[in-house]
């Protein structure tokens, strides 16, 4: 079946709103609108505004109000337009959803599932491009899903309602146009491990979400000139798959993470000290990293694109991690 | 026995005042057995005691069913009791122990029960409130006739989530009671040096929820107000708004220094004791013999004594546990 990333989340939206009449959709403009970036189109009319269910601008308040209800006996899916605004809800995010369950003893477990928008490449500037998704997987508590593909668009959704813990999911917004064939019966995928995307023996490029097509490009750009990588998907930033990590630096023995997050205090940076705690003695070369330029992302085109991590900058770090031979 | 019993269709109103007056009396002798244990150090943290105020939970609790919901904050070792939570669970999680109502992963702040469903237990200001318009959003969403109950100070009016969980909760019409315990202070902070409004129940009213005042030291006008506002809610009229005018006689916190108050203040307040007025009322009227008095506290005094008997037996939890409770032990597969 022909799909997009779009489509697929969308059809995941549907299937759990036809199979669990706890499901419900919130938040800003999911009904009426249709969804800032069109993946809850037609639900409205399909579902009625009681299970789509649009929020005023309040994120704090109907993510709360998510929380609550999913303690109520709701299974919440919450969409927050943007990562950004996600801000407006930190409190309730990291106060609630995330201590909830440890602060009553166990008492109390919080089965919500939030969506949102991640990262830059659309020159929507400093407030709508950022990739924060890393800071979250910094918070025992939550765990964070990042589909990059359109199995897991389709897959991942399911499997995180089922989930009795708050579940975080970043759609990154170049993802949503990708086209591609998806199985007819394509359904729920495990939200606990990291994928093998392509399968190498000289170096392991790892990445997730939003950049895993310009790192796929590098691996195809660097098969070409005889260099063979792996191109591992994370999927989940919290809690990390580190069999997978490390893993595959074993069979590999160098390693470069690319993450749209900045560099300093980074998600790639935990990456790069586990695998130097871990995997030592398997590196020939230092772990290497391609991230986003510290800088809030600016909106001109060429600046925008100097500051993300592009398959010519990946390929560059993992020529120079093959080219530094132990 | 808890709030949470409430009037027995059987009993007389004399009967039913009595019972307030020992239910306020259990939450002063259990917050003042408190304040003793934080200066001998078996309670360490943050403490809030709710003393003053007892009035306003003893009259919200008892107009409320079992399955009922309740939101508090970190001044809620009262409300937790009322609501049926025991003395000896509370005053055990306060000392850290596993046998306490959250196995010591609390403390003071943080008092949750799921069995009288007790949402906490709140340290942020105003942070609960968004979660009381979901667990009424699930009520509605189910078709129940249930009510969530949500205790804040007036401090949290500042707060941008009162203004969104308001608005939500009118928005959508849900089975919420919000219940502000105006006790003047947020801290050192003067009510009238937050707001630009004062009156607020005014505010709320604003949002189009259907608000009043009540004198928060006058347990039976709590009461009153309460029952009147939970029959409402119950019966579909949507989102109601208490302001409970009420104050706290001690500091703030064991930290306090009381620096932003005048002694005269608090004990012209105090001269208003909720539990001091209503047993002269009920004297007054021959309706509370020197007999009865003295058996409730003879029964409140053994309720906190053995709850810090059962405290002081508490156990560790083994440090090996640390990390249980941040996921789910049940998973799906
Ligand atoms: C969001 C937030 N800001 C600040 C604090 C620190 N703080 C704790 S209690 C308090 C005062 C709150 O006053 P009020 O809401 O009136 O409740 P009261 O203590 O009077 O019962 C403050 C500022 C906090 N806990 N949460
Ligand atoms: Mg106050």
């Amino acid at each position: 079946m022909k799909t997009t990333y779009r489509e697929a989340m969308r059809a995941a939206i549907r299937d759990a709103l036809q199979r669990d009449e706890r499901v419900f959709l919130m938040g800003e403009d999911v009904g009426a609108y249709g969804g800032c970036f069109a993946v809850s189109l037609g639900l409205f009319e399909e579902f009625g505004p009681e299970r789509i269910r649009d929020t005023p601008l309040s994120e704090s308040g109907f993510v709360g109000a998510g929380i609550g209800a999913a303690l109520g006996g709701m299974r919440p899916i919450v969409e927050i337009m943007t990562v950004n605004f996600s801000l407006l809800a930190l409190d309730q995010l990291v106060n609630n959803a995330a201590t909830l369950l440890h602060m009553s003893g166990g008492q109390f477990n919080v089965p919500l599932v939030i969506r949102m928008t991640t990262g830059a490449g659309r020159q929507l500037g400093a407030q709508h491009s950022h990739s924060l998704e890393g800071w979250y997987a910094h918070i025992p508590g939550l765990r964070i899903l990042t589909p990059a593909t359109l199995e897991d668009a389709r897959g991942m959704l399911w499997t995180a309602l089922e989930d009795p813990d708050p579940v975080l999911i970043f759609e990154h917004g170049t993802l949503y146009n990708v086209a591609g064939d998806l199985a007819d019966d394509a359904g729920p995928v495990d939200i606990s491990t990291a994928a093998v995307r392509r399968p190498g023996k000289d170096i392991s490029l790892i990445t997730y979400g939003g950049t895993l097509p310009a790192v796929l490009d590098a691996a195809t750009q660097l098969a070409a000139e005889g260099i063979d990588a792996e191109v591992l998907d994370l999927r989940v930033l919290r809690p990390l798959d580190d069999a997978a990590v490390l893993g595959s630096v074993a069979r590999t023995h160098r390693a470069v993470v690319v993450d749209e997050g900045w560099r300093s205090g980074s998600i790639s940076a935990e990456l790069s000290a586990r695998i130097t705690e871990n995997a030592f003695f398997d590196l020939d070369a230092p772990v290497g990293r391609v991230c986003s330029a510290e800088v809030p992302l600016p909106y001109a085109k060429h600046l925008e694109l100097a500051a993300l991590p592009t398959a010519e900058r990946i390929a560059a770090a993992a020529r120079e991690a093959v080219g530094a031979r132990g | 026995m808890s709030g949470t019993a409430a009037r027995g269709s059987g009993s007389s109103d004399s009967d039913h005042t009595r019972h307030l007056l020992h239910q306020m009396l259990r939450v002063r002798r259990l917050e003042e057995q408190c304040v003793e244990l934080y200066s001998a150090a078996k309670i360490r943290g943050f403490l809030h005691v709710y003393i003053g105020e007892e009035a306003v939970a003893a009259g919200v609790m008892s107009t409320l069913a079992p399955d009922d919901a309740v939101v508090a904050t970190y001044r809620e070792h009262g409300h937790a009791l009322l609501r049926g939570v025991s003395a000896g669970a509370i005053l055990a999680e306060m000392y850290g122990y596993v046998e306490g109502c959250c196995r010591g992963r609390g403390g003071s702040m943080h008092l949750f029960d799921a069995a009288t469903r007790f949402y906490g237990g709140n340290a942020i200001v105003a942070g609960g409130l968004p979660l009381a318009v979901g667990l009424a959003l699930a009520d509605k969403m189910s078709g129940r006739s249930r009510v969530t109950a949500c205790f804040f100070g007036e401090g949290a009016v500042a707060e941008g989530e009162f203004h969104e969980s308001l608005n939500l909760a009118a928005l959508w019409q849900l089975p919420v009671l919000f219940c502000c315990e105006n006790n003047l202070y947020a801290m050192g902070t003067a009510l009238a040096r937050s707001e630009s409004q004062t009156d607020i129940a005014l505010k709320a009213a604003s949002y189009e929820i259907a608000s009043w005042s009540a004198d928060g030291m006058d347990v039976l006008a709590v009461e009153e107000a309460a029952r009147r506002a939970v029959d409402a809610v119950r019966s579909g009229g949507g989102p109601h708004f208490l302001e409970l005018r009420t104050y706290r006689f001690r500091a703030h916190s064991m930290f306090d220094p009381e620096r932003y108050r005048e002694k005269t203040e608090v004990s012209r307040w105090m001269e208003r004791d909720p539990i001091n007025t209503l047993r002269k009322a009920l004297e007054d009227a021959g309706q509370l013999t020197e007999k009865d008095w003295k058996k409730i506290q003879q029964d409140v005094d053994a309720e906190v004594k053995a709850a810090v008997e059962f405290a002081e037996a508490g156990t560790l939890e083994p440090v090996e546990e640390l990390t249980r409770f941040v996921y789910s032990e049940r998973r799906p597969q």
